[in-house]
């Protein structure tokens, strides 16, 4: 799911910052969260959890935006996310620059 | 493994929808990349929105991998027998007025065997909010044809492809006399929730289709891949027509699933013309039966 070009004002929007929670254990490896995730979140992992399923990992915490869609597709109720207080930590929760958002456009 | 790198989280917390579950009973029976868990995260999640109070909400289910919903779900919950969900919800609203009644069940419970009770209800446009699990097929005994099978797909009875003609359900549910339609599949998340949400705060018979896959029998039998080629499919071909003509909406093999709101009109319930007609019939002589029910003869 990629958007087809930039929101014009891209570069302006204050995304919500998401933190995300896998319980690893209770996955069942459907691939759903990775597959429909809009920002790239989320990869299978290579290791197996403890009923020998590959659950998914972060690869780029920073881009979540706390849209909530892993958490509402997930089947097992293993994947769920919360807002990220503004924090000093992530000083720019910017959407993307138009540049790098040009580049999903594809 | 990445578990989570935010530091105020110390140690592993619990899904939010945690309250709304049985807690104990997950991980849940459903095969890897089956749709049912997707729909109960739905339901649940328009149950907290709607803001209603919880404890006036009940499920009903019958047999069958999408019977096991109610099982599930921390509200007050009855499995019932095959094909009996309906009925037991009848007797449930009518007892007990005040109560949200859902069904959660399977299209072979609902329309196959408990087919008769779904079209009375529907007719008698009884105070209930029925989400059918539609993954075309009887999925927990194994993938016998169901009458939602669509024309020509394989099923563990029909291994030359069924030749029955199976039901268009929203169709089914409209033309007996549902005041609310609609369909959505699993990958439909935020709109089966929101019509789920908008269901449980209208009246009458409200009839919610839910398509989801059954990778274990219905795609394995079929060559259609995991849940997730499912969701694919239903990604690339499915087309949202709301108020679409009931009739134009069936399925068959592998085609668009034509999904939307096709019905949204209320008119009065079962309780309100039985109220109206025998109190114009016997005046004070009819007692109702109170919202949190009681026995009829106790005045
Ligand atoms: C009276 C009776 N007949 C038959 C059965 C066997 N049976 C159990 S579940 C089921 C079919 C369920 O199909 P569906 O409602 O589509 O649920 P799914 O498993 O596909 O979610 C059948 C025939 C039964 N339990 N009771
Ligand atoms: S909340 Fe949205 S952006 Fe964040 S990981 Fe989940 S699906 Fe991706
Ligand atoms: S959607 Fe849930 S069960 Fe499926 S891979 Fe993601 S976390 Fe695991
Ligand atoms: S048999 Fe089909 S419907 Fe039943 S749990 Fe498995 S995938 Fe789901
Ligand atoms: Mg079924």
């Amino acid at each position: 799911m990629r958007y087809w070009r930039d929101p014009l004002d891209a570069g302006q929007i204050e995304a919500p910052g998401g933190d995300v929670h896998i319980l690893a254990d209770r996955c069942k490896g459907c691939g759903f969260c990775v597959e429909y995730c809009p920002r790239q979140v989320l990869e299978m992992s290579r290791e197996f959890n403890r009923k020998g399923y590959h659950p998914p990992e972060i690869v780029d915490s920073r881009a979540c935006v706390n849209c909530g869609l892993c958490e509402m597709i997930c089947p097992e109720f293993a994947i769920f996310c919360l807002e990220l207080a503004a924090s000093t930590e992530n000083p720019s929760r910017v959407l993307a620059s138009p540049g790098a958002e040009a580049e999903e456009a594809r | 493994m990445t578990v989570s790198t935010n530091p105020t989280v110390g140690q592993e917390m619990e899904h939010p929808s945690a309250p709304l579950l049985r807690m104990e009973r997950i991980p849940h029976v459903w095969c890897p990349s089956c749709g049912i868990g997707t729909v109960v995260k739905c339901y649940a999640t328009a149950l907290e929105r709607s803001g209603v109070d919880l404890d006036k909400v009940s499920v009903v289910s019958g047999i069958g991998c999408s019977g096991r919903v109610a099982g599930y779900l921390k509200l007050d919950g009855f499995h019932t027998t095959h094909g009996r969900a309906i009925p037991f919800a009848t007797g449930l609203k009518l007892g007990r007025p005040e109560l949200l009644v859902t069904v959660i069940s399977g299209d072979g419970d609902l329309v196959g065997i408990g087919g008769n009770h779904f079209i009375h209800a529907a007719r008698r446009n009884l105070d209930l909010l029925v989400i059918l699990i539609n993954n075309f097929i009887y999925g927990m005994t194994g993938g016998q044809n169901a009458p939602t099978t669509p024309l020509g797909a394989k099923s563990s009875t029909m291994p030359f492809g069924n030749f029955e003609t199976p039901f268009n359900l929203p169709h089914l549910a409209a033309s007996s006399g549902a005041s609310y339609v609609a369909r959505w599949t699993c990958l439909h998340i935020r709109r089966l929730t929101w019509s789920i949400e908008e269901a449980i705060g209208k009246r009458g018979f409200r009839f919610i289709e839910a398509v989801a896959p059954c990778p274990t029998l219905y795609a394995r039998l079929n060559k259609l891949g995991s849940g997730l080629d499912a969701m694919r499919f239903y990604h690339d071909t499915a087309e949202i027509r709301n108020g679409a003509d009931t009739r134009e909406v069936d399925v068959s093999f592998q085609s668009p699933i034509i999904c939307g709101k096709f019905v949204d009109e209320e008119r009065p319930t079962f309780l309100d013309l039985m109220h109206d007609h025998y109190s114009n019939r016997l005046g004070d002589g009819y007692v109702p039966m109170p919202p949190e029910g009681g026995m009829l003869h106790e005045r």
